[in-house]
Order: structure tokens, then sequence, then C-alpha cells
């Protein structure tokens, strides 16, 4: 299940590790948040952590931060360990979930901040010229005297943007950044992000429960599950060959039929479905005749059409959303799962409405069989 | 229950009101009102032995209060580190502090401190070189101000204790991801957001103490504080002039309990 990070077909100028988990593992009593997590993280890169709330990311990237020390294992900046190193010696910065600006200092007082703390302490004037290059970075120009409160919220997480890209860290951890946006600033934040890490250089390492937000940004993506890691790999990567059911579906959308493996030929596997049908697919991974999967197949790689050979569904339910439409088709005795079909294929075919019989097909070197864990 | 309330609301401050009244009285009995004046003030404001107790209040109260800010202020931050059932014990002996009547802190004050100085005593007697008097512990300013000091703390923990609560966790690891040791991140970011409550806590221990009669009836020694004089003088009769110095008390009290209070609401407002 376990597989080591490697790295993907990213941006990363060298490919010099900047920072490193050797099988690290936190406990909180009895509670395990992180468990034997083995990673490299690439200088130059974006990085994600991705999975839902409790899953160990956040305490991950707290223990780079050095908010956490780990129980168990090391964590490695630079080649060195940091173990035991305190959080103000490390050279690393975050952006915090609901920014954490300081509410006494003015938006400059708050970017100023870090470099401040520099010992021997840096010339006023050095400061101020960072301070000011920082604040055209994030295009907040002219708002050094402002006030925290009087800023909205997406000024406000520039502010956090700019307080820590300032100090040059060697990595940049974002805790679920954009969550406190409305959804139209976080596409906007999101590009802007992007640009800002391919400018400066800088490695960033996020941590979000939201796989668009992943997909979208990350040169690769770590798929967390209950402290653990399940995948590592580029975002393509994680949706074309996902590692376990568990990615497949929290990594974009997937059909799942379950069922036991009746016939091994070649590079396909018959699956014997629980209600009688018999598919085929790739397997992933090591399965045995007589086991336990389910076939995963993605919406986009089913087809609907009127006429020739497939599995005989009625629409239930049909969301157009622009460029695609989603389906939501009922078979017999499969049961309810969803079609996407792309724009320019449905003069031909379509648009089928709610109650049409039509047939649902797809090749079978797309449907993928996973242990069904 | 409207006229229950309000019976109440008299009952309470009726007394305060009448006392108000009779100070601007011009006759010199408490009971009867004849006329308005102010000569009682004037009165008040040129005798020698209250503005000596004045001055012996206001000094207690200051230092007290002072004291009691900068070692509450410490135990509330130290607190925070601490967690479990020690915590939970701190946390009771807090509350028990503070809501002890100042009758036992008094008498457990004097005889505290008189068993340890009839022990002290004699031992620095023993042990003063030749030639020289040794000194005498003994009731007075400075066994006031400790006795008050203690007390006020207690307050001040709890008052400086619910800010820290109320602050965002995140801010300090802010302070700390960005490079400033844990002192400078209590100079920089902690005591700048709870220093409202700070002043609060002053304000209030100020008040406390300015007031108290009890405590300080038990452990002043020869030292007469403003509400002690008070208690003495009223056992030669009530003068408008006593109710004039009272009138005078509640003024200020009012005033430094109403700053504390704004302080109390604006603070927690802006650290959110």
């Amino acid at each position: 299940m376990e597989i080591r990070g490697y790295i993907g077909d990213a941006s990363p100028v060298n490919n010099k590790v900047i920072a490193e988990l050797r099988g690290v593992s936190k406990r909180f009593g009895d509670v395990l948040a992180a468990s034997d997590l083995n990673l490299s993280i690439v200088e130059g890169e974006f990085l994600s952590f991705l999975g839902p709330s409790g899953c160990g990311k956040t305490t991950a990237l707290r223990m780079l931060a050095g908010f956490e020390v780990p129980t168990e294992g090391e964590v490695l900046l630079d080649g060195k360990v940091v173990n035991d190193l305190d959080a103000y010696h490390r050279p690393v910065n975050m952006v915090f979930q609901q920014y954490a600006l300081f509410p006494h200092m003015t938006v400059a007082q708050n970017i100023g901040y870090g470099l401040r703390q520099v010992r021997p302490r840096l010339p006023k004037a050095h400061i101020a010229e960072k301070v000011s290059k920082a604040l055209d970075v994030v295009q907040l120009n002219g708002f050094d005297d402002r006030r925290i409160w009087e800023m909205s919220g997406g000024q406000q997480q520039r502010v956090a943007l700019a307080r820590a890209i300032v100090n040059e860290p060697k990595l940049l951890l974002l805790d679920e950044p954009m969550a406190a946006l409305d959804r139209k600033l976080r596409k906007e934040m999101q590009i802007e992000l992007q640009n800002l890490q391919r400018k400066l250089g800088i490695t960033f390492v996020l941590v979000t429960h939201d796989q668009e937000e992943a997909l979208s940004m990350s040169d690769r993506i770590c798929v967390m599950r209950d402290g653990r890691i399940v995948q590592i790999g580029s975002p393509q990567e994680l949706y074309d060959q996902p590692n376990s059911r568990y990615v497949a579906d929290f990594v974009g959308t997937s059909n799942f039929f379950d069922g036991k493996i009746t016939d091994q030929d070649g590079t396909l596997t018959s699956v014997l479905l629980d209600n009688g049908l018999t598919m085929q697919g790739k397997p992933v991974g090591q399965l045995g005749k007589g086991q336990q999967v389910c076939v995963s197949v993605r919406p986009e790689q089913m087809k609907l059409h009127r006429q020739g050979e497939g599995l005989n569904v009625v629409v239930q339910n049909r969301i157009f959303l622009g460029e695609h439409t989603e389906y939501l088709v009922m078979h017999e005795t499969l049961g309810e799962f969803l079609v996407l079909s792309p724009r320019q294929s449905e003069p031909d075919n379509g648009p089928f409405n709610a109650g049409d019989d039509l047939l649902v097909s797809w090749a079978s070197d797309t449907a993928l069989i996973f242990d069904n864990i | 229950m409207r006229l229950y309330a309000v019976c109440v609301y008299l009952f309470l401050y009726i007394p305060i009101g009448v006392i108000a009244l009779f100070s601007f009285n011009a006759g010199r009995h408490a009971s009867q009102l004849q006329g308005f004046s102010t000569k009682w003030y004037g009165k008040v404001l040129s005798n020698p032995f209250v503005m000596d107790a004045l001055e012996t209040s206001l000094m207690v109260a200051f230092t007290s209060a002072l004291l009691a800010s900068v070692f509450g202020t410490m135990a509330a931050v130290a607190l925070q580190g601490i967690k479990g059932p020690l915590r939970t014990a701190f946390d009771l002996l807090i509350y028990v502090a503070v809501m002890i009547p100042g009758i036992v802190i008094g008498i457990a004050t004097l005889i505290g401190l008189v068993t340890v100085f009839d022990q002290l005593n004699p031992l620095m007697a023993a042990i003063w070189p030749d030639g020289f008097v040794a000194p005498k512990l003994h009731m007075g300013m400075g066994s006031l101000i400790g006795a008050h000091t203690m007390f006020l703390m207690a307050l001040v923990v709890i008052i400086v204790r619910a800010r820290l609560a109320g602050m965002d966790r995140a801010l300090t690891e802010a302070s700390s991801d960005l490079y400033a040791t844990p002192m400078g991140t209590f100079w920089q970011v902690t005591l700048p957001l709870i220093f409202p409550a700070i002043l609060a806590g002053f304000l209030l221990s100020f008040t406390f103490s300015f007031d108290d009669f009890i405590i300080a009836f038990f452990v002043a020694g020869s030292e007469t504080t403003l509400p002690i004089y008070v208690f003495a003088s009223i056992r030669r009769g009530v003068t408008p002039e006593i109710n004039a110095i009272g009138t005078m008390v509640l003024v200020v009290s009012l005033m430094a309990l109403i700053t504390a209070q704004l302080l109390l609401q604006r603070g927690g407002k802006k650290a959110k």
C-alpha cells in the first residue's frame, strides 16, 4: 500500500531535497495522528497534503513548522535533522488558516515582524525596503499603515502571505489558506498563489481537503488517510493511476461496482459483480482469484448512446455543467451511477432527457480493479 | 415582578443616595437636612487626620494593586502552560481565594504574621552585630500591603486568564514561526494584547484595596487607612463630614470600575 515519494514531472529546478520526513509518527495520547510518514520535498516544488479532516495532514505540516515534535522518526530540513529545533529557529514560515495577523500592528508592522526578530538587528531602512517589496508582490501597495481589521478577507490573506515570504523561507507552509474565502476569491487566489510560487521559486507545502484546489495548484500531491500516506504523485498520476479505491474516490469522482474476481487473463481481469453481471478491468496491485474487489470507472470514460451495445440504463437526472453534462443514470441491478458527457458529442446523440432509455458502455481497459478496502 | 425589581434597587441604592445627599447638608447633624452647603467637603480636605489616612490608603492601594498586577499576570501566563489535575487545583484555589470572606483573610493573616514575627524577631536580635539595634518586624504598612497583594493577586489572575483564554493561540504560534523567541513573543504579542485586562485588573485591585476595611482592620497595626478612620469616627457620632468622605470615595471608586469595564470590553473586541 505504501509508496515512497518520488519526483513527478514537476517544475523543480534541480532535484535537491529541501525537506524530508523519515518514518515520522506522532501520537497525541492514545491517538496516532501520523504514522510512519516517508516523504521527500524537492526544492522549488508545490506539494500538497490532501485528505479529509483528521487524516494527519495538518499534523505533518506542524511537524515541519516545528510546532509538534514527532514521537518517532526524523524531520530533516536542508539535510539536517531538526526534530529538536524550535519553531523560531527554523527557516520555515507558515500562512495560518485564519491568518493569525497581529491585531495591534499595522499591515507594514505585521509584514516586518519576522525581519525585526533577526539578531544582530537589520537596519531599519533595509526592513522597510523589504516590506515594501513584499507589499508590491502581493499587490497591496499603499496599505502600509492600514489596520488589520480594516482589511477584507482576501486582503488579510495577502498580508499573511507577504508576512511569510518576506523572510525568504526554505519552505512556505500553507494551512488551508483558502478555507475562509468565498468561492470566486478562492479561484483567483489559487491562480495568484501558483504564479507567486513560480515567480519566487520558494518551495510551497499546502494542506487542503479540497481535491480541486490540490489538483489545480500542485506539482505533487500526497494523499493521506488515517495518519498514513496513501499515494504520492503528480495530479495526473493520481487521477489516471490511483493505487487504491480510496484515492480513486477522493481524487476526482468514480463509480464503484463491488464483486469477486473470477478470472485473470493477461492484462484484464474479470469480476463477477454481486448482482450477477460480469465486468472486465485492469487490476491494481496484487489481486487473487476469488478476492473481494471493486471495479472503478470514471464518469467521463462512460459513453451514452441510443443504439449499439452496452448496459441498459434510464436517465434519472441531468445537470448542465457548461462544457459537460452530468447524467445520473439507473441500471436495473447496478443501481444509480454518474456519466459525464462532453458537449461536442451531444448533437449526434443527445441531449438526453430524464426518462430516456439509453445504453452505456466503456472501454474495459479504462476500468480499474481495486482491493475492496 | 417589575415592582419587585424596582423595590430591590431602591433598597440597594437609597442609602447610598442619602449619604451623597447629606454630604451637602448645611446643618451639623447627619439626620436632619438643613439647606445646601459644600462646607463639609472643605472641612474634610483641611482635616489633617483625614488627609493622613487618605495618604496611607492611596499608598497601600497603589502599591498592592501594582504588585498584584505584576505577580497576577505572571501567574496567569504561567498557568497557560499547565494542564490536567494540577491546573484544576490551581483554578479551584484561585476562586476560593476570591470568595473567602475578608474577615477570615484578615484573622488568618494576622495570626500567621504574628506567629512568624514572634519567631523571627528574637532570632534577628540574636544574630545582629553588637552595638546596633536589631530591626523589629511588626504590623504596619508592610503587612497591610502584603495582605492586600495576596488577596488581589487572585482577582488579577482571573481577569487576565479570561483574556488569555480568549486570545487566538495561532497568534503566539505565528510569532514563534516568525523567529521570535518565547520572551520576544511575550513582549511583542502577548503583553500588548492582554494589557487592557492587566490595566482593568489594576484598577479593580486599586478600588478593592482602597475600600477595604475588614482585612486592613486586622493587619494595619498602628497605621490608619481611610476606611479605618471612618469607622473610628463613626463611634463619635455620624457627622456630614463622614458623608462627604463616603461620597468622594464612592465617586473615585465608580470611575475606576467604569474605566476597568470599558477596558475589558474594548480589549476583548480588538483581539478577536
